[in-house]
């Protein structure tokens, strides 16, 4: 189902310069951020509770608008875009919400079709896509099951389903593995890898610093509204790659080739 | 289990959830919206034939008060205006009104035996006009002067203006009825519709960051509430239509009082209560659910 992405890696996905993020009348969530991810990178994004991981997140996902600076996704300036052309910028972006916030009333079946269906996408065109994305993140048996039947580990991976099903050419995964053990934490790790690895751009919040060093992924750390210096120092330098984050006046990110996930690496379903 | 389904058999699930409780209670209430819409119509286009039956009834005659002169006879003088009258254009049948008759008229006010030998009874003539030409009040005027005869016409023009005047009134009421329970309609739907998005508003906000369109959304409110609506505009009208035609049963070919002679085609006026229900509901939906997506980022 999914093919590998001919995009041109030095494409700019996301562009932050100046941004500033106030709620109300509070004092700055996020101040002065400045950088920009390339196309086909993989980041995450880390910092203690309550530094701004989330809001950044939501800024890039277009749920809020900066109070002051400059956003361009994809190469468009989103303080000049139309009313009417965000929501197809936002189908370019999948997202795996802190909460997961799936439909509670839909099948895990017709939760991940939304995306299609608000894309306009006949069924006919997805159907088989879907129940094979389904099988991949070891949701196969359970596609007319509805999301308060699945456990915790199952409920992520139908949010992560829904959010890659469109072949969104960025993912953006708020705390995907918050509610998750150590070992299946790794395993929706090596999803994204694998998502990485096929083209897509992702950029992960986390807060669990041993997921992060472990997976050897290039990070920056948020603290108190601002991007500190990076959290990860370099653990395989590889001059060819540009894929990481360039923050002004920061030291460029490392960046190591993600696992590749095999068939047999498929998610399976928890233990009985 | 997966055995069970067959991703290719799979129908798409309804995107907003159903909230049969909510739902009900507003169908009742636009229902009974348009039960009072209809029957307001219906009893409005009833009282407004009424009126115009009555002035038509009017506009075709009027009364001719004779005075005497002289030594002249009140019968002779009601005669020689009868006939004066009679060869006036536009005047069909002019005829003098029998004392007896013209004592009836009295008795109301003056009782059966409270009319005396020698009370003078004023005479009259009763005069049809012809209907597609008809004579007016001075033409008759100037025909009994022109006979000599000392007497006052009454065309009905006085009560005539009160009864299109009170039909005018029952139409501007009927107008200004439908109008309001309209209005208390789209109000009750608009209120529902931000119930609606307040209640879903994860759902909401979950297709809003999805890439769903602000128009796609409210679609999905108006569709709904335009459906409901409907549904109650059938069963309201419905309902109208029944007390309508049991009227109609009851009361005969006048219907249940001569002021509503109610036809059997009046009631063909809930037919577009459906979709006038239905359209209100999804212009109110529509709009109300545009305003509060727009709010979103």
């Amino acid at each position: 189902m999914i093919e590998l992405a001919d995009r041109d890696q030095t494409e700019t996905i996301v562009r932050f310069d100046g941004v500033g993020l106030r709620y109300g009348r509070s004092p700055e969530t996020l101040q002065d951020l400045s950088f920009e991810l390339k196309a086909g990178s993989f980041h995450f994004l880390t910092g203690p509770s309550g530094a701004g991981k989330s809001s950044l997140l939501k800024l890039i996902y277009l749920a809020h608008r900066p109070s002051r600076g400059r956003i361009e996704l994809f190469g468009q300036d989103i303080g000049r875009a139309k009313r009417k052309d965000l929501p197809f910028l936002r189908r370019r972006i999948g997202v795996v919400f802190q909460e997961m916030n799936l439909l509670e009333h839909m099948s895990v079946f017709d939760n991940v079709a939304l995306p299609m269906r608000l894309a306009g996408q006949k069924p006919a065109t997805y159907r088989s896509d879907i129940a094979e994305l389904l099988q991949w993140v070891g949701l196969g048996a359970k596609m007319h099951a509805m999301p308060e039947t699945l456990s915790g580990g199952e409920r992520q991976r139908l949010a992560i389903a829904r959010a890659v099903v469109a072949r969104p050419e960025i993912i953006l995964a708020d705390e995907p593995t918050g509610n998750l053990d150590q070992e299946m934490g790794q395993r929706i790790l090596k999803l994204f890898s694998e998502l990485n690895r096929l083209g897509t751009t992702v950029l992960i919040a986390s807060h669990d610093l041993d997921l992060v060093t472990s997976s050897g992924m290039p990070a920056f750390n948020i603290e108190s509204g601002r991007l500190t210096s990076p959290l990860i120092e370099a653990i395989e330098d590889d001059p060819a790659d540009d894929l990481g984050l360039v923050a002004s006046g920061e030291p460029e990110f490392v960046y190591r080739r993600p696992l590749t996930l095999s068939d047999e690496d498929r998610l399976e379903d928890e233990g009985p | 289990m997966s055995m069970a389904f067959n991703p290719e058999r799979w129908k798409p699930a309804a995107l907003l959830p159903h909230e049969e409780a909510h739902d009900g209670a507003l169908v009742f209430v636009v229902a009974v919206l348009c039960f009072l819409a209809c029957a307001t119509a219906i009893f409005a286009m009833s009282a407004d034939r009424a009126a115009q039956g009555w002035a038509n009834q009017l506009q075709g005659s009027a009364t001719v008060i004779i005075r005497t002169k002289g030594s002249e006879s009140p019968d002779m003088a009601a005669s020689r205006a009868a006939e004066a009258l009679a060869g006036t254009p536009g005047v069909a049948q002019a005829l003098v009104l029998e004392r007896a008759k013209a004592e009836a008229l009295l008795e109301p006010w003056l009782g059966k035996d409270g009319i005396i030998e020698d009370l003078p009874v004023p005479r009259l003539v009763t005069v049809e006009l012809d209907p597609t030409n008809p004579a007016s009040a001075k033409a008759l005027d100037n025909a009994l002067k022109a006979a000599g005869v000392d007497a006052t016409v009454d065309d009905h023009s006085l009560w005539m203006q009160d009864i299109i005047h009170a039909g005018q009134i029952a139409r501007i009421a009927a107008v200004s009825l439908f109008t309001l329970m309209a209005l208390a309609a789209a109000s009750v739907i608009a209120f529902a519709t931000r119930a609606g998005l307040s209640a879903r508003h994860d759902v909401v906000e979950i297709m809003h960051l999805t890439g769903a369109t602000d128009s796609f959304i409210a679609n999905l409110f108006q569709t709904r509430f335009a459906a409901m609506a409907a549904l109650a505009g059938f069963l309201g009208g419905g309902a109208a239509a029944v007390v309508a035609a049991a009227i109609r049963l009851l009361g005969g070919g006048y219907g249940l009082i001569p002021v509503l002679p109610i036809r059997w085609l009046d009631l063909l006026v809930t037919l577009p209560s459906p979709l006038i229900a239905g359209l209100v509901a999804a212009i109110a939906a529509r709009v109300t659910a545009l305003g509060l997506i727009k709010a979103m980022p």
